[in-house]
């Protein structure tokens, strides 16, 4: 048995790998809408941070 | 979004809207410390809300709008027109912030959807539209929302481009060491293992990414047309048969390399193509027009909410301010004051007495009315205009696109070519003669033909789409490019439809009474009153110590002792209203007559200007569903050669249309309404023009947004060069072609020649259609 039979099941489990993933991520919806995320990634951070000044605040509803 | 024309003014600061102004308002008065508080948001939007979704208390109607419905929890995804920027993002992702029975919300910017998961236990559907039109995000729920049920997502291009795309990289990957013709022992030995591999990776690329070429090759075929996926499509069979066949017969390693990159490039021209602008619809009918529900007064004179469906004729409705009459019916109770405008393109309102018919798609104007219904939904007048046949018939298909048309002639010739090379080989040397013939065939696929026409219009359309102007595809951009008459709607189509033209005559206004009448309209709600408001420049606001709306008649104000009327001639007590066809609105103030505001229809600006460069190629017409009283106006503004027309109902525009396509006009119709709908789709491209290209538009092949209106030579001129670029590439990609066939032709065509000239050929052609094309955008600005 040569080393290529295992380097070559690496690679097409590797890439395989990655293809389920692709298939998961574009049913999850992820490549639906292309543009909100992006912003909202920058709200996430200005939440976190006034969070962290004030965390009392959020329980107070 | 330009802040300063939205005029919404806080603070001394301009914003686009008015989330924009609540997420200041929250930060500046809480020093950028406490957001947590937006319940104490004010609501910013002058509307008149009540009353106005009593149909969401009708479960049968939320259960059609919620996408999931149980005990404790229940989702719904709303349109809200108005989402345009981070803020509003910001906002209605807090949702939860605002009303602790949120638990979620999520955006959909590209959509302007929000997501909202609550508990019903705490907070109705009805009680979270309420709460979002408070905060200025009204959601927009129409008839259409009601019938789709679950939208099923496609996206099967994105699957069949990664399958390719997968395969494309793991064959080149185990094609590059034959590429080099080693002869060594190691390669020798696994050969084999190296060529099945590629087989394997080649059948689902085959069997499922390419399957589109096949089945349009074969609808195509079936109908006698010779389109471009037939050439394609024998390409990709060859290609694979005649692969499989050497690596069987150990005579060679195939072309398994160009075959998974010829469909990965196919697919990307194609997904490069399919740009699609999510927040606009082009396919619009009545029903994203009318409401869902309805008010029916029951006959022991109680109000309840129905579904627009459910009315029978006989049931007695009751028609709210504002409020969109669904069905053909009588008039009972209350002043009517309807605008047609949606359905005739009529800007002036009529007023209906009671005993007169009412037709569907009016817009009662004042107060509220009392109808009794003649007819359902389904028949009523404004419906069966969609009966017509033009809304059921496919633009699309009675098209032959400019890759269509040069493929017929391609795919003779190549076929041509790899018949009398074969038969040459035959005779001199017929080992040779099987291999030649494939070869032509397998270097003469299309690839780079069927490349250039997706490549140039998809990145037109984006530029177009930076410009403002919305096509529903690309095949929009080749019969543009090929129109010769032009057709214009009036109302709302060269006029605009916000900007009117007010002059003010009478008695000179004084300083204090200017800011008392400023006053007085800022809160009324009346869109004359809006117009006005904006107007006027003074900018002291007084608080007024009365205030009182007359539906239908006008507004009263008193301020310490000044009063003042605003309003219809008899209403402020002026007799006389010399008969004009414009609207006016009069002026009195402590009881004596002061002067009337008038309003006049203001066309687009650089209208003329644009009819004058248009005319020189076009013959341009005006269709005009409106009386005829800007007649002379427009015959000093426009082109003598212009043909007016007026008093066009909406079957009398489309049978224009139908008319004079049969004498060979390719008519591009410019219209805004549903009275234009028909017309819109009869003619060869119908372009909707909209002053908020979020909200209403009928369907149509294109948008373009009202700003953008003297423009419209440029948008015509660019898809006209767009096809000379394609024509241009059309001449690249046959020299390469060429190319390839003397290697084929000569018997010498090896994988990696193959393998080489595809890709580059794919490439060169999408370098060169992105260059020009962006060198075309660079010459609009």
């Amino acid at each position: 048995m040569s080393v290529i039979y295992i380097l070559l099941a690496i690679s097409i489990a590797v890439a395989v790998g990655f293809f389920i993933a692709f298939v998961l991520a574009v049913r999850s919806g992820q490549y639906d809408d292309s543009y909100t995320p992006s912003v909202r990634m920058l709200f996430e951070d200005e939440l976190v941070k006034e969070k962290n000044n004030k965390s009392v605040l959020t329980k107070k509803d | 979004m330009d802040a300063t024309s939205s005029g919404i003014l806080y603070d001394d600061k301009s914003f686009c809207c008015n989330g924009c102004q609540t997420v200041y308002e929250i930060f500046s008065s809480n020093d950028l410390t406490c957001y947590y508080d937006l319940q104490q948001a004010p609501g910013t939007t002058p509307k008149d809300i009540e009353g106005k979704y009593n149909f969401l208390d009708n479960q049968k109607i939320i259960e059609q709008l919620l996408e999931f419905n149980d005990d404790d929890m229940q989702i719904v995804t709303l349109y809200i027109p108005h989402v345009h920027c981070s803020s509003c993002i910001w906002i209605l992702e807090n949702l939860n912030k605002l009303n602790p029975a949120v638990s979620t919300s999520m955006v959909n910017f590209g959509k302007k959807t929000v997501r909202v998961s609550y508990n019903p236990e705490h907070l109705s559907l009805k009680d979270l539209v309420i709460v979002l039109s408070s905060i200025g995000y009204e959601p927009y729920i129409s008839l259409e929302d009601y019938s789709v049920g679950k939208k099923h997502v496609d996206r099967s291009l994105i699957y069949k481009l990664g399958v390719a795309g997968f395969a494309f990289g793991n064959v080149m990957f185990l094609s590059f060491p034959e590429y080099f013709q080693v002869e060594e022992f190691w390669l020798e030995q696994y050969k084999h293992l190296f060529r099945w591999l590629m087989f394997s990776y080649s059948i689902p690329v085959v069997v499922y990414a390419a399957q589109d070429y096949f089945i349009s090759a074969y609808k195509g075929l079936r109908s006698k047309i010779l389109n471009i996926d037939v050439p394609i499509a024998l390409g990709i069979i060859v290609l694979f048969v005649r692969s499989s066949v050497e690596i069987i017969l150990n005579m060679g390693s195939g072309f398994f390399d160009s075959l998974t990159g010829l469909v990965f490039f196919l697919l990307l021209g194609k997904f490069f193509q399919q740009k699609t602008y999510s927040f606009l619809s082009f396919e619009r009918d009545y029903k994203s027009y009318f409401p869902i529900g309805i008010t029916r007064v029951t006959q022991d004179n109680k109000e309840e909410s129905i579904q627009v469906y459910d009315i029978e004729k006989g049931n007695r409705l009751l028609i709210r301010n504002e409020e969109l009459i669904p069905v053909d019916c009588i008039l009972i109770k209350g002043k009517a004051r309807i605008d047609y405008s949606f359905v005739t393109g009529e800007s002036k309102a009529v007023t209906k007495h009671s005993g007169d018919k009412l037709f569907a798609g009016g817009k009662q104007l004042e107060g509220s009315i009392e109808v009794e219904v003649l007819k359902s939904v389904e028949q009523s007048y404004l419906t069966q205009l969609w009966s017509n046949d033009v809304f059921k018939k496919d633009k699309a298909l009675s098209f032959t696109n400019i890759t269509n048309r040069i493929s017929k002639s391609f795919t003779i010739s190549i076929l041509l070519i790899a018949f009398v090379a074969t038969s040459f080989w035959l005779v001199t040397d017929s080992s040779k003669a099987l291999n030649v013939f494939t070869s032509v065939l397998i270097i003469a696929c299309p690839c780079a033909i069927a490349l250039a026409a997706p490549f140039t219009f998809g990145n037109i359309l984006r530029i177009l789409g930076k410009k403002k102007f919305y096509l529903k595809n690309a095949s929009v951009i080749e019969k543009l490019a090929k129109i010769n008459t032009i057709i214009f709607d009036k109302t709302g189509t060269i006029t605009a439809n916000k900007e009117t033209a007010i002059n003010y005559e009478g008695l000179q206004l004084s300083k204090d009474e200017e800011t008392l009448l400023k006053s007085t309209l800022r809160g009324s709600n009346h869109p004359l009153s809006r117009s006005l408001y904006s107007i006027l420049k003074s900018n002291d606001i007084i608080s007024l110590d009365y205030f009182e709306e007359h539906l239908g008649q006008g507004i009263e104000a008193k301020h310490r002792n000044a009063n003042i009327k605003v309003g219809s001639a008899p209403f402020v007590g002026h007799a006389i209203d010399t008969a004009t066809l414009n609207t006016s609105v009069h002026i009195s103030t402590n009881n004596s007559y002061k002067g009337k505001f008038t309003f006049f229809n203001k066309y687009r600006a650089g209208l003329s200007k644009l009819f004058n460069t248009l005319k020189k190629e076009y013959d341009l017409v005006i269709l005009s569903g409106d009386n005829a009283g800007e007649k002379d106006n427009l015959t000093k503004l426009l082109p003598t050669k212009t043909k007016l027309l007026f008093n066009q109902k909406p079957e009398d525009k489309l049978e224009y249309i139908k008319f004079h396509q049969t004498e060979g006009a390719r008519v591009l119709m410019i219209g805004d309404g549903l009275n234009d709908a028909g017309a819109l789709a009869q003619s060869d491209v119908g372009i909707a023009i909209s002053e908020n290209v979020n909200v209403f538009s009928p369907a149509c092949d294109a948008i373009l947004d009202a700003s953008k209106f003297n423009h419209l030579h440029k948008y015509i001129s660019i898809s006209k060069s767009a096809i000379k670029i394609i024509k241009w590439s059309f001449v690249l990609s046959f020299v390469y072609n060429v190319i390839g066939l003397y290697f084929a032709v000569t018997g010498q065509l090896s994988p990696v020649v193959a393998a080489i000239l595809m890709p580059l050929s794919s490439i060169s052609i999408v370098a060169f259609t992105t260059v020009t094309t962006n060198l075309l955008a660079r010459k609009l600005k």
